[in-house]
């Protein structure tokens, strides 16, 4: 019995000691420790996300072959070329007015609602508003974007209860207006931009919500202290200490209104946006490379609007 | 004070957090010019008093005025008073310049007008040449002093600080409490202080004004307050008293009424010493000794009951053998004149 129960403690110690000298190694060697760390999110950063990045980039410079229908290897401008002829550049510009009106309603609508969240609501009513954020990116994003083509459409609730307000002619004559009219709301770039500012707010939001939670109420108080009004408080201190989450969140709307093709295929008119521009070269016609040069133009816009912000001094607060 | 001007007056203020009472009808005047200090321990009501003046928070009941002028209900802005912050509240996205030109340039000076002024301030809180800084890139002490010259810069009528030396260590507080005490000299702006550190009050106050459970105990010049204490709390929370009551007082005074003694007022003899008329003593026995480098502090059990503690500087050299005192009969002399009767109930 006594020799049986050292054994087995041995055997323990020993097994110990292994983990035990792992442990020490590691703690010797920190830089290997947080090599171990990254290894994985390395890996597929690297490998998969940034090479795939490199893929597209390299073959936007491709060769296409419009009579054979393949691609060359060879190393060429055109794509870009293409990207400026008029019905291109057309399909560019539109989408970048859309996203930049999409953010810019985003940000209007997001921050009073994160602002209130932080400053006022407590408890439960936080809790609550925080539910009503998030809650909508539980269900199937394309359900939503059905649901509200049937909202918008001709026979939908808004028509029904503009014409209860007795409205109906108002609607009409903005429907009527050029460039963001159409037959209904739903076939309507006025439409489009509504749905696209329901379906991404929550991503404004929430990164607004973060910036501000991180101002602390005395740097208010300073302000205020300061002889500062609340308005100037608003301009001097609260807004730039929340434009890095601004920020944040107008990439988000930004980038995915860029790339989006469910919403304007559904919503609008027939005019192509660039993520149907791009679902249409590469799927029939199979021109890779014309798609993927149009691929690269959202992110050469982010580029220019991250170091726009930047100069403006966006992330200083950072 | 040299003046009687009252810059700030409270007038049976009271403020109430739900049910519970923070301040609870607090009459005071704070003099033109003068160091005043609100000293009390956490819980007191003293912070809430300060952001009252401020503006931060505002009496359930009571008035409180500025220079005669009734600012119960202004917001903050409004009132011509600065803060210096627990946490100096620095504005991160700002330059130390910016910081401290933040009151002028809300009231849109021209720019050359505040740069000369801040570097006036920098020049007075000797932080010459740091303007181009952030925050961040500063020191405790650092911040502490950029804290100050933005608060002084548009020379408010009152200055409010909010413990603000409680988060540097003992030697940058020292030379704090005597940096601002300079500075308040230099600029002759009424400065209200809170704290809890008894000894930073005493150092630093012209008058103080000792809190407790949202009521003021007492109100006096430091040496007032700590020679006489009008309140056994005041007694023990500035500084520390031999309180003593009932059958000991009537043994020792021939009067029941509770005195205060305090420790270094105290003597330690030999059983048998003689002591003049004017003189009180109790025998006993040292039960505990606490050597303390300056000095040394003594528990003494008495004949007639309870304890005394008496404090004696280390003149002698210390060794061991000075352990060998407990156990040892002495005689607790102290002189009449330090007996201090407290107010019935105290």
């Amino acid at each position: 019995m006594a020799l049986s129960s050292s054994t087995f403690d041995h055997a323990n110690a020993r097994k110990a000691s292994i983990g035990r000298r792992f442990s020490r190694y590691f703690h010797r060697h920190p830089r290997l420790s947080i090599l171990l760390l990254l290894a994985l999110p390395l890996l597929w950063l690297g490998a998969v996300y940034f090479g795939s990045l490199g893929a597209l980039v390299l073959q936007s410079f491709f060769h296409y072959d419009s009579y054979s229908g393949h691609v060359l290897p060879q190393l060429t401008g055109e794509n870009y070329l293409e990207l400026l002829s008029p019905s291109n550049l057309s399909i560019v510009l539109r989408t970048t007015s859309m996203a930049v009106a999409v953010t810019l309603a985003s940000a209007l609508l997001a921050f009073p609602l994160a602002y209130y969240s932080v400053r006022y609501a407590k408890g439960r009513t936080k809790a609550l508003l925080y539910l009503a954020v998030i809650l909508p990116l539980w269900s199937s994003y394309i359900v939503r974007v059905y649901s509200w083509k049937l909202i918008l459409a001709r026979e939908g609730i808004i028509s029904w209860f503009l014409a209860q307000l007795g409205m109906t002619q108002l609607l009409e004559n903005v429907l009527k207006l050029p460039g963001i009219g159409g037959a209904s709301l739903s076939m309507s770039m006025l439409g489009m931009w509504m749905v696209f500012v329901y379906i991404w707010l929550p991503y404004m939001i929430l990164p607004i919500h973060a910036a501000l939670e991180r101002v602390p109420k005395t740097l208010l108080e300073a302000s205020g202290d300061l002889g500062a009004r609340p308005g100037q408080t608003f301009w001097k201190v609260t807004l730039p200490l929340a434009l890095p989450g601004v920020v944040a969140g107008s990439i988000f709307t930004f980038s995915l209104t860029l790339g989006d093709f469910i919403i304007p295929g559904t919503i609008g008119n027939s005019s192509l946006f660039i993520g149907q521009a791009v679902l249409r070269h590469q799927g029939t016609a199979g021109n890779i490379p014309l798609a993927a040069a149009l691929t690269v133009v959202p992110m050469a816009v982010m580029a220019v609007y991250l170091v726009i912000a930047r100069r403006l001094g966006a992330f200083d607060a950072l | 004070m040299n003046n009687s001007v009252v810059a700030v007056r409270f007038i049976d203020v009271e403020r109430h957090f739900d049910e519970v009472a923070a301040v609870n009808g607090i009459s005071l005047e704070i003099y033109e010019g003068e160091f005043f200090t609100l000293l009390g321990p956490s819980g007191s009501g003293k912070t809430t008093c300060l952001r009252m003046i401020a503006g931060f928070d505002h009496p359930t009941a009571g008035r409180i005025e500025l220079y005669g002028r009734d600012v119960t209900g202004l917001p903050p802005y409004e009132r011509d008073v600065h803060t210096v912050f627990q946490d100096y509240a620095l504005f991160p996205h700002m330059t130390v310049g910016e910081n401290v030109g933040y009151s002028l340039m809300i009231k849109k000076k021209p720019k050359p007008e505040i740069q000369k002024r801040v570097e006036e301030m920098l020049e007075l809180v000797r932080l010459p040449g740091l303007a181009k800084r952030k925050p961040t890139q500063l020191s405790g002490g650092q911040r502490q002093r950029v804290a100050l010259a933005r608060s002084l810069i548009d020379q408010p009528k009152v200055l409010l600080l909010d413990e603000p030396l409680g988060a540097l260590d003992l030697k940058l507080r020292q030379q704090m409490q005597i940096e601002l005490k300079n500075i308040q000299k230099q600029v002759g702006i009424t400065f209200v202080y809170v704290t809890h550190d008894q000894e930073e009050a005493l150092t630093m106050s012209d008058r103080l004004a000792v809190f407790n459970q949202g009521r003021v105990e007492q109100v006096g010049a430091p040496t007032e307050i700590y020679e006489n204490p009008a309140t056994v709390f005041a007694a023990n929370f500035v500084g520390v008293s031999n309180v003593i009551r009932d059958g000991l007082a009537q043994a020792l005074t021939g009067s029941s009424q509770s005195f205060t003694v305090r420790p270094e007022k105290i003597a330690l003899r030999q059983p048998d010493a003689k002591t003049s008329p004017s003189e009180c003593f109790a025998d006993g026995v040292i039960r505990e000794q606490v050597y303390l480098g300056m000095y040394s502090r003594y528990i003494v059990a008495l004949d007639l009951g309870g304890d005394l503690m008496a404090v004696e500087q280390n003149l002698g050299v210390f060794s061991p053998e000075m352990q060998a005192e407990c156990g040892k009969r002495v005689r607790a002399v102290w002189d009449k004149a330090h007996i201090h009767m407290l107010e019935a109930g105290g």
